[in-house]
């Protein structure tokens, strides 16, 4: 069964004008996310993984080319509320409850009171937050709340989840607990995941599709489709296959470094 | 007891160099009008004869505090044990008349000063047009436009307490739209792109966004507000003919000399100031606590 990608980008390119001239920040990209694929943007700061992701959330506009999202426009589809994005920062509202702060979508978006109670535990459970409803940001550690984050864009059943760094600020331990979690939420609920990051370890473990990109102009420089089976236990990181795909991802990233270094 | 004296002591000793230099300053003045007195008797004074005179003279250049104290007590506790508590000699009645125009205008103010704050963060012409003339509202003497805004006010039959609140208002918005209009901008990008990618409308994002974000910014600026009104009213009332309100007693006390009484009428609205926002503190702790936002 053929079916259409979920999100399709085609000669897409955004140019920011700034006061020292142009900046390419994406330049002519081709790039089609199936259904269920868990997508990774890596790549040096500069490079536009970032501003890619924006593009497909609507909070940038491309200068030229196409994109859509869920078969129709970026915007369209933001308006229909397709996805759910997680900031690089938990951004929990500190005078909301972690249960109020994952209603707030939902209250914006005119959902019962009660369905409003369904998704709060259902996605509570999801992120293993249960019994954290009632309880402040500020009880709660980085890593938590950067769970809750992620259960607040869980919250509306969006089929798509952006992810923007989502583990950048946190440390090694807690990222690899949060990496074997995400994974597990993943195959649980078939979701289509963007996920941008820095780190080449990550970036392998947990996509089905990794996206290499190289900066100025910001385009693709390699798609690396990962032979590592759906089931991914974290020693996985050890094994051969593992870190034959590692070893193509730095190639890639050296490849677009060649002219600046 | 140790903690206690921590958080008391410095207060303590900043009072008792106040009443030192206050008494010093009340020797200072007013030994020339009783070197004056005893010199028209002709006789000499010794150094306690003059300091006990400087401090029971009827018209005192500076009041000392116990004279000060006595008047208050005299206008205020001793009334109310008299039952006469709204008297007109009563500063109870008088701090009464200055407090309603002070909170009517607080509210009034600090309702404009909100419009007009949403009015400059949401609509670019208004941002670009009401900032330059609410900083040119302050530069104008308040002791200048105080009396013309009583004067027309009164021209289309609007007496008694909504002229001063007027004046209030005028001082007291000033603060809440410099402090509203960056606590409405003081969410982050982040914020804001996170309300978009929900598409949520322009009234949730106030709503449920920039008007929470703002308090902080709105409780600091009601404490500079309610003081600002304070002084919006008494100076609304020296113009009316000085009848009542705490500005009445100042005017009063300073057309027939009476020092003592200037003095008691402005440590009662100091009193009242401090009061004021005191109380406007204890709310601020309690809400920012309540909404996770305590510094």
């Amino acid at each position: 069964m053929t079916t259409d990608p979920v999100i399709s980008a085609k000669n897409l390119s955004l140019t920011f004008q700034t006061n020292d001239g142009p900046v390419h920040a994406l330049q002519d990209i081709n790039l089609d996310i199936n259904k269920g694929d868990f997508v990774s943007f890596i790549g040096p700061s500069g490079c536009g993984k970032t501003t890619f992701l924006r593009v497909m959330a609507d909070l940038e506009k491309p200068t030229a080319g196409d994109i859509t999202v869920n078969g129709v426009s970026a915007e369209e589809a933001r308006m229909a509320r397709a996805y759910g994005y997680v900031f690089q920062h938990a951004g929990l509202y500190p005078w909301r409850t972690i249960g109020g702060n994952i209603r707030l979508p939902l209250e914006i978006m005119g959902v019962s009171k009660a369905e409003q109670d369904a998704a709060v535990n259902e996605v509570l459970d999801l992120v293993h937050l249960d019994g954290f409803e009632k309880k402040f940001p500020w009880q709660l550690s980085g890593g938590m709340q950067q769970r809750a984050s992620i259960a607040r864009a869980l919250a509306f059943h969006a089929d798509i989840l952006l992810m923007d760094e989502p583990f950048g600020a946190l440390d090694e331990i807690v990222r690899d607990h949060l990496n074997e979690q995400l994974l597990e939420l993943w195959a649980r609920t078939n979701k289509t995941i963007g996920f941008v990051t820095h780190s080449i370890p990550e970036a392998v473990y947990l996509s089905t599709k990794i996206v290499v990109m190289s900066p100025r102009p910001g385009r693709i420089a390699d798609v690396i489709e990962s032979t590592l089976p759906k089931e991914r236990p974290l020693d996985i990181r050890d094994s051969e296959e593992f870190i034959k795909i590692a070893h193509r991802v730095r190639d890639g990233l050296r490849a677009g470094h060649e002219d600046d270094v | 007891m140790r903690g206690l004296w921590f958080r008391i002591g410095p207060i303590i000793t900043v009072v008792i160099a106040i009443f030192v230099l206050w008494y010093a300053g009340s020797v200072a003045l007013n030994s020339a009008w009783a070197h004056d007195k005893a010199k028209r008797a002709g006789v000499e004074l010794s150094t306690s004869e003059l300091i006990a005179d400087t401090m029971n003279q009827k018209k005192p250049k500076l009041p000392p505090p116990h004279q000060v104290g006595a008047e208050i007590w005299k206008t205020t506790g001793d009334m109310v044990l008299r039952g006469k508590a709204f008297s007109k000699r009563s500063l109870i009645y008088h701090s009464w008349i200055t407090l309603s125009s002070t909170l009517l205008g607080f509210v009034l103010g600090t309702a404009l000063g909100i419009a007009l704050a949403v009015g400059i963060v949401y609509n670019r012409t208004m941002d670009m047009s009401i900032m330059p003339w609410v900083i040119a509202s302050q530069t104008i003497p308040i002791l200048a436009i105080a009396p013309m805004i009583i004067v027309v006010l009164n021209a289309i039959g609007i007496s008694g307490l909504l002229p001063k609140a007027v004046i209030s208002m005028y001082l007291s918005f000033f603060p809440v739209v410099v402090g509203m209009v960056k606590g409405l901008r003081s969410p982050d990008h982040m914020q804001l792109d996170q309300m978009k990618t929900w598409n949520a409308s322009g009234n949730q994002e106030f709503w449920k966004l920039r008007l929470p974000s703002s308090m902080p910014y709105l409780f600091t600026s009601l404490k500079v507000a309610m003081a600002a009104s304070l002084v919006g009213a008494i100076v609304g009332e020296l113009p009316t003919g000085a009848v009542a309100g705490l500005g009445a007693r100042l005017l009063g006390g300073s057309y027939y000399g009476q020092t003592i009484q200037i003095w008691s009428a402005l440590l009662t609205a100091a009193a009242l100031a401090a009061a004021l926002v005191g109380i406007i503190g204890v709310i601020q702790k309690h809400v920012l606590k309540r909404m996770g936002m305590a510094q």
